[in-house]
């Protein structure tokens, strides 16, 4: 009886101090890694090479998911709205909408599957198939040759999609509202530059898509890099990245907000 | 070859960043260059704020020249004092110059409305508007209404 009761407390124990060694090993490699230099150091080619694999191809789903969640915003808020006989305040609504809150939030999950799958996958198919140790053994830094480029690849074309998703989501609410529901034009352009503020929205907006930019790469090259080395191994990584940097992305939306609106 | 597509497509990306960028500043939030620096301070004091808060506009006949930029309770005077932001190009605003809270719309945010008067003297860095007219609250709106019905009948 006591000794099952043991066993449950090592469980536990063993769990804590895993996931603890992971932080451990997580930070170690975003210390490692963030910074440029060192023996072997990745280039600014490699740099490009990784921005167009995370950014420029994740362009196509970012800018049509981006449109289609305007158009939605546009006919819902229009909806709810028409109601009130404040139809008007639509272009205000659709905007701050994507500008605080969509635009970050639902890049970063679309980046996370988009994207950050792939990082893992490929990174854990250089360590399965060995050439991370085999930079190791020439005196190349695997840490600065494979992780930095990405990790600074994500970080630097985070902030860009959220903001195409957020200009795209802003048109396409216009499209809908403004050509095919007949909202003023003026009204609509005219109230939300009324409402939306430049530092507060737009620039928080971009704050925020920039942390969810280097959580989710991390998260991502974490994975790849801290697989188990198998086909097996490498499958869950990448399960695993996409899950853990939606719960992330997720949680640290709200933190943000509530420390860049100070209302909690 | 294969470098020179990537660094096309990877600099288009950047530029399509930019351009977004300065969409959202002019085109949605309205951004003017001009906007910023140039303004001066002056006080108010209301009896009741009603729901106006920091940030509010100050408009001029529905045209916005300033910002509310602080909203406290002065504790001698138990009254409410709102400090305000007027843009330097309205520098011509007189002495006797009333300020009003008022509502955009029936159900919409509240902002300052200024009216000039006919004085000589203009209002410089920290002086006071005198002449304020406070929130209409609904509530006592209300009540005076009742009130004088019931006087009535």
């Amino acid at each position: 009886m006591l000794a099952k009761l043991m066993d449950k407390i090592q469980a536990v124990g063993r769990t804590g101090t895993s996931v603890i060694e992971a932080i451990g090993r997580g930070t170690l490699l975003l210390k490692n890694s963030l910074l440029w230099g060192g023996p072997g150091s990745a280039g600014f080619h490699d740099l490009l090479k990784q921005i167009y694999s995370v950014g420029v191809r994740s362009l196509i789903i970012i800018v049509v998911a981006g449109f289609f969640v305007g158009m939605v915003l546009g006919l819902q808020g229009y909806n709810i709205l028409i109601d009130f006989g404040s139809e008007a305040a639509l272009g205000t609504m659709v905007s701050l909408t994507l500008l605080r809150e969509l635009g970050p939030v639902v890049t970063a999950l679309l980046f996370a599957g988009r994207a950050g799958s792939a990082l893992t996958a490929e990174i854990g198919l250089m360590k399965a198939t060995e050439q991370l140790s085999a930079m190791e053994m020439m005196g190349v830094d695997p840490f600065k040759r494979v992780i930095t480029p990405r990790l600074w690849a994500g970080i630097i074309s985070m902030p860009i999609l959220a903001l195409l998703f957020s200009t795209v989501g802003i048109w396409g609410g216009a499209f809908v509202a403004v050509d095919m529901l007949g909202i003023d034009d003026g009204a609509y352009w005219g109230n939300m530059q009324a409402s939306v503020e430049f530092y507060e929205d737009v620039v928080k907006g971009i704050i925020k898509s920039m942390a969810f930019g280097v959580v989710v790469t991390w998260i991502a090259v974490y994975q790849g890099y801290d697989s188990v080395p198998t086909s097996e191994g490498i499958g869950k990584a990448t399960t695993q990245t996409v899950v853990i940097s939606s719960l992330a992305v997720l949680g640290l939306d709200f933190v943000l907000t509530a420390v860049m609106l100070g209302g909690v | 070859m294969r470098m020179r597509y990537i660094e096309i497509t990877v600099g288009a990306f950047m530029v399509m960043g930019v351009v977004a960028l300065v969409l959202m500043a002019f085109r949605v939030s309205g951004l003017s260059l001009q906007d910023a620096g140039d303004t001066y301070t002056i006080k108010a004091r209301f009896e009741n704020l009603g729901g106006l808060t920091e940030r509010a506009k100050v408009s001029m006949s529905g045209v916005t020249i300033g910002r509310v930029t602080k909203v406290y309770l002065d504790p001698e005077w138990y009254s409410a004092v709102v400090e305000m932001e007027i843009s330097k190009s309205m520098s011509t605003l007189t002495k006797d110059t009333s300020a009003a809270i008022l509502t955009a719309g029936l159900l919409g945010e509240k902002y300052i409305g200024l009216t000039v008067g006919a004085e000589d003297d203009y209002l410089q860095t920290g002086d006071w508007i005198e002449d304020t007219q406070s929130a209409l609250v609904l509530e006592e709106l209300i009540g005076r209404f009742l009130f004088n019905k019931a006087e009535e009948g």
